[in-house]
């Protein structure tokens, strides 16, 4: 039997977490499918009076709304580009990191800082590598190309309009996916420098006796010991990417886009906010819950296909 | 292939800086290993065995001195070219690999002429399977099987490509007691079968003793004794020796040699002509006490084992330098019941004298 | 075989030796290489942030760039500091940021030990529920909280900033996983000395449990120093915003014809107090990331 001054005692301690739960975890969840499945609820109208229809509306016209579709392919772009590049990059650079001795523990840090920045910060400082400052019409003339293009220039390349007033969505997304690379670069190569540093040295031993080639280690032996962790970083990378937003406000700001294009590059979560500031409840909670959805099916999706893969 | 040490040495830089202090692991070791046998390199811990298989198959680079495979000097080779096979003495399977796959990962690094079709591979990988009676397990993982079929995996994975030397770390300490037995047997049939120099390791020595072809005894980076497993457990060189071979363990004793005669306490025990008088080391081993009821060594019995074929007398002796002194008769020779002490006689060949500095051996005529 | 084979062979095993020595010189150079070049990538943003703060507006325009000022402009710093009203913001984040995290340890010890150590009807249930919300993404619970707060009257306080977030799964889950591999014995060798719970807390559970305690505390505060979405939501005026809405607001355009200088210099100034915790506390920061994955 259950020491009923324990319980007693147990709940006391709870209670703080628990009001707190109730309040801003277990009501939004109710609350969030109500609004959703309430016709364009706004939180408003219902103060003043209005009354909302049950069904599937809010669902309806989130997923008609060009805008929507627009955030959804930005959203999917970034990810299906980002996560590959960043984890490749992430696992060659903690391959090579396991290699040395000299120098590990200073370049190991300096892979970090990135991780202990300011989305918002950096992004402007990303913005300022990329900007052009004066550009005249007709990309004639500009009093500055800003630092990437000069070095482009450098090698004897076009400057290009990357994030300016007039440039294409093409060159916007190359800046966001370098950027959002090099954020996401810190977080795996810890990950996977850490797994790599757990794998027992006899393996490479083994391997060295039975003269396998360096390509083949690599393939054959480093990636499929480094599955699990390897899955653990596809995995949280395309959560995050598909939670990307604060990122290109770093660069692009409130605008979500180059000046004569506003909201060009703006994302799912960035979808729902605005609906919010919009006081469209009805329609962000459908968002919301069509971007949990998504990121509930990526999640199985690549559960399914890791466990294909990984060995063990 | 016979393999050649010549005047190995390792040398460890010191791990605490301050002190400064390097570490011999192996000393001016030389050895020529013949073709075709398998030896085993027997010692307690640190005392270089391990560090001298890791230096033949290249994984570490010897300080100073050569390693030969044949007339080849292969000091400067790495081990991808060297064309060992290595059994680990945790085995370091690939777990993500199926015994096939992992047999076959030697056969398909091989580059250039030595490379080999599809089909050979797999009749290769069979071959090994089967010469290690794992050929019923091959699409196992090595989690889902025993420390034994592990085990033999390991080495199906070390012969498969035919290496020129094959090494084996502690191979079954791993294992338990009956395995052991086993296994040992095992690779002993496998070595035999393949012609295959073998040099294993190990700190047992009653596992090196009953499968070697010859053994090496080594103690803190230095070679004690090299020869026959007989030829050493009869003739050893010093006390170490004496004292690391045998089961039960020699019986050591601190004697004194006074006009030829060697006395324990005030007993003369034995006649040791020719032999200077001095104080020394006397090692006994079991089976070189006699009981004899007017023999001239006297011990307190304690206790009576009988086993089997033989019994084990446990009694003790004040010139003893173990706690107990342990001796292995026939079991037909009875003791007296309720006796308080017992009394040997020695044999001559059994008994071995060693300096009392330098434990060094001293030789005695036996008539 | 003949005395010339051995010779033949001999030399090929030099071949043999050599070829390898090179490629693992190779194979070392190309190493260093790529993560020297990596790692000046990783590192050219900061560095251009920093000598950017430090230029002349007129420099920092000109055509051809300058990889070092050729006039130090500190005043680039103060300027930076007033324009975005930085001052004010600090206070405001480092007082989110500490009572937050304040505030959320005690409730986090107080559930951890609740989860850990007693027994109560329900237990792995609730564990279970609670478990499963961290699933769900943020997002998703941002609309509702947000017309909590502002039915509350919290549009515009700290209150808004603070009391949303004090809760946090992870962080109790975290630090349970710590107090069970405590012994349970040494919790009831102290029930019979007539040891009481917070004490035993205090002086036995918290002093073991401490680098989890200190990783939570350093995510939090950096979970404070970067937060911007949610701020961005409910504060209205400087004198409740944090850092990052005041630096983004106070220079909106990023593109364009923008004094970068002095941007630049802002960005340093907001930068800075998190790079000097990295330096002081790299160890317990990188231990506490790799287990959570979530940045800030």
């Amino acid at each position: 039997m259950v020491d009923s001054k324990q319980q007693w005692k147990a709940w006391l301690y709870l209670s703080p977490a628990i009001v707190l739960l109730l309040v801003f975890t277990a009501w939004p969840i109710i609350n969030t499918l109500r609004m959703a499945f309430l016709e364009n609820y706004s939180g408003l109208q219902e103060i003043g009076g209005a009354t909302f229809n049950f069904g599937i509306g809010n669902f309806l016209t989130v997923i008609k709304y060009k805008k929507f579709l627009q955030c959804l392919s930005n959203t999917i772009f970034l990810c299906i580009t980002t996560v590959p590049i960043s984890t490749m990059l992430a696992l060659l650079i903690a391959v090579a990191l396991n290699s040395i001795k000299p120098l590990q523990k200073l370049l190991q840090t300096i892979f970090f800082l990135p991780y202990v920045t300011n989305s918002i910060a950096i992004g402007m400082v990303f913005a300022a590598m990329f900007n052009i400052i004066g550009l005249r019409p007709g990309n004639a003339y500009a009093d500055t190309w800003g630092i990437i293009n000069n070095v482009i220039q450098f090698f004897g390349g076009e400057p290009i309009n990357w994030i300016n007033a007039g440039s294409d969505y093409m060159p916007n997304m190359i800046v966001m996916i370098i950027y959002i690379v090099w954020n996401a670069l810190p977080f795996k190569i810890l990950v996977l420098l850490g797994g790599l540093q757990s794998i027992n040295k006899q393996y490479y031993d083994a391997a060295k006796v039975d003269s396998t080639s360096r390509t083949r280690v690599f393939g054959r032996i480093t990636v499929p010991l480094l599955s699990p962790m390897l899955a653990y970083v596809i995995i949280t990378g395309f959560i995050g990417g598909f939670k990307e937003y604060s990122s290109i406000i770093g660069i692009f700001g409130e605008n979500m886009g180059p000046a004569h294009d506003t909201g060009r590059l703006n994302t799912m979560v960035g979808f729902v906010y605005d609906a919010l500031e919009r006081d469209f409840q009805g329609r962000a909670s459908a968002a919301a819950l069509i971007l949990f959805g998504i990121i509930l099916l990526v999640t199985l999706f690549n559960n399914h296909v890791i466990k294909r893969f990984t060995h063990y | 292939m016979k393999v050649v040490l010549q005047n190995l040495t390792k040398v460890f830089p010191s791990r605490d800086k301050k002190s400064g202090k390097e570490v011999v692991a192996v000393n001016d070791f030389t050895f020529e290993i013949p073709d075709g046998k398998l030896i085993g390199l027997l010692g307690p811990s640190g005392c270089g065995k391990s560090t001298t298989l890791y230096m033949i198959s290249g994984l570490q680079k010897p300080t100073g001195g050569k390693i030969f495979f044949g007339e080849d000097d292969v000091t400067e080779l790495t081990t991808e070219n060297r064309g060992i096979g290595l059994v680990f003495q945790n085995y370091a399977l690939y777990p993500h690999m199926t015994v096939k796959q992992n047999i076959l990962f030697p056969l398909q690094n091989l580059k250039g002429e030595d490379k080999m079709s599809k089909a050979d591979m797999l009749e290769r990988a069979h071959w090994a399977a089967k010469l290690v009676q794992i050929d019923d397990l091959m699409d196992r993982k090595p989690s889902e099987m025993s420390g034994g079929q592990q085990q033999r995996v390991a080495i199906a994975r070390a012969l498969v490509k035919m290496p020129r030397v094959l090494l084996l770390d502690e191979p079954l300490s791993n294992l338990d007691a009956r395995l052991r037995l086993q296994t040992r047997e095992e690779i002993r049939r496998i070595q035999r079968e393949t012609g295959i120099t073998t040099i294993f390791v190990t700190h047992d020595q009653e596992e090196a003793m009953s499968i070697s072809d010859m053994i090496v005894v080594m103690k803190l980076g230095v070679v004690q004794q090299t020869g026959k497993p007989q030829e050493v457990y009869d003739n050893p060189t010093n006390l170490f020796v004496a004292k690391f071979l045998g089961t039960p363990p020699i019986n050591v004793f601190a004697g004194s040699v006074k006009g030829g005669k060697l006395y324990l306490g005030e007993d003369a025990v034995l006649d040791v002509p020719g032999v200077a008088d001095q104080e020394v080391h006397v090692g006994i081993r079991p089976e070189g006490f006699e009981l004899d009821p007017k023999g001239p060594m006297t011990c307190n019995l304690n206790s009576i084992e009988v086993m089997g074929r033989d019994s084990s007398i446990v009694s003790t002796h004040a010139a003893s330098q173990n706690p107990v002194v342990r001796s292995i008769i026939d079991a037909d020779n009875k003791v007296e019941e309720g006796a308080e002490t017992v009394r040997f006689s020695l044999k001559p060949h059994k008994v071995f004298l060693f300096h009392k500095e330098t434990e060094e051996r001293i030789y005695f005529e036996v008539k | 075989m003949s005395q010339k084979d051995n010779v033949m062979q001999a030399k090929d095993l030099q071949k043999v030796s050599n070829a390898s020595k090179v490629t693992q010189f190779l194979v070392k150079f190309g190493v260093y290489t790529f993560l020297i070049v990596m790692a000046l990538i990783v590192l050219f943003p900061f560095y251009w942030m920093i000598i950017s703060s430090l230029k002349d507006l007129s420099e920092y325009r000109a055509p051809t760039p300058t990889f070092w000022p050729n006039k130090v402009i500190w005043s680039n710093y103060p300027t930076a500091f007033s324009t975005a009203n930085l001052g004010q913001l600090f206070m405001n984040t480092a007082y989110v940021g500490i009572v937050s995290t304040l505030l959320s340890l005690v409730i986090t010890v107080l559930s951890a030990f609740a989860f850990a150590r007693l027994e109560f009807k329900g237990k792995e249930t609730l564990f279970g529920l609670l478990l499963s919300t961290m699933m769900i993404p943020g997002e998703l619970f941002t609309i509702t909280n947000y017309l909590t707060v502002k039915n509350f009257g919290w549009i515009d306080t700290f209150e808004a900033l603070i009391v949303p977030f004090l809760v946090s799964v992870f962080y109790i889950y975290l630090l349970r996983q710590n107090f069970m591999q405590i012994p349970n014995e040494l919790y009831l060798a102290a029930k019979v000395d007539g040891c009481k719970d917070i004490k035993y807390l205090w002086k036995v559970m918290i002093p073991l449990a401490l680098p989890t305690l200190i990783s939570i505390t350093i995510l939090k505060m950096m979970g404070a120093w970067n937060s911007y979405v949610w701020p961005n939501l409910v504060t209205k005026t400087d004198a409740h915003r944090l850092i990052t809405n005041g630096l983004r607001n106070a220079f909106s355009d990023s593109t364009g014809d923008v004094n970068y200088p002095v941007q630049m210099a802002a960005v340093v100034i907001v930068s800075a107090p998190l790079f000097m915790v990295f330096l002081f506390l790299r160890k317990y920061i990188m231990a506490g990331v790799s287990r959570s994955g979530i940045k800030g």
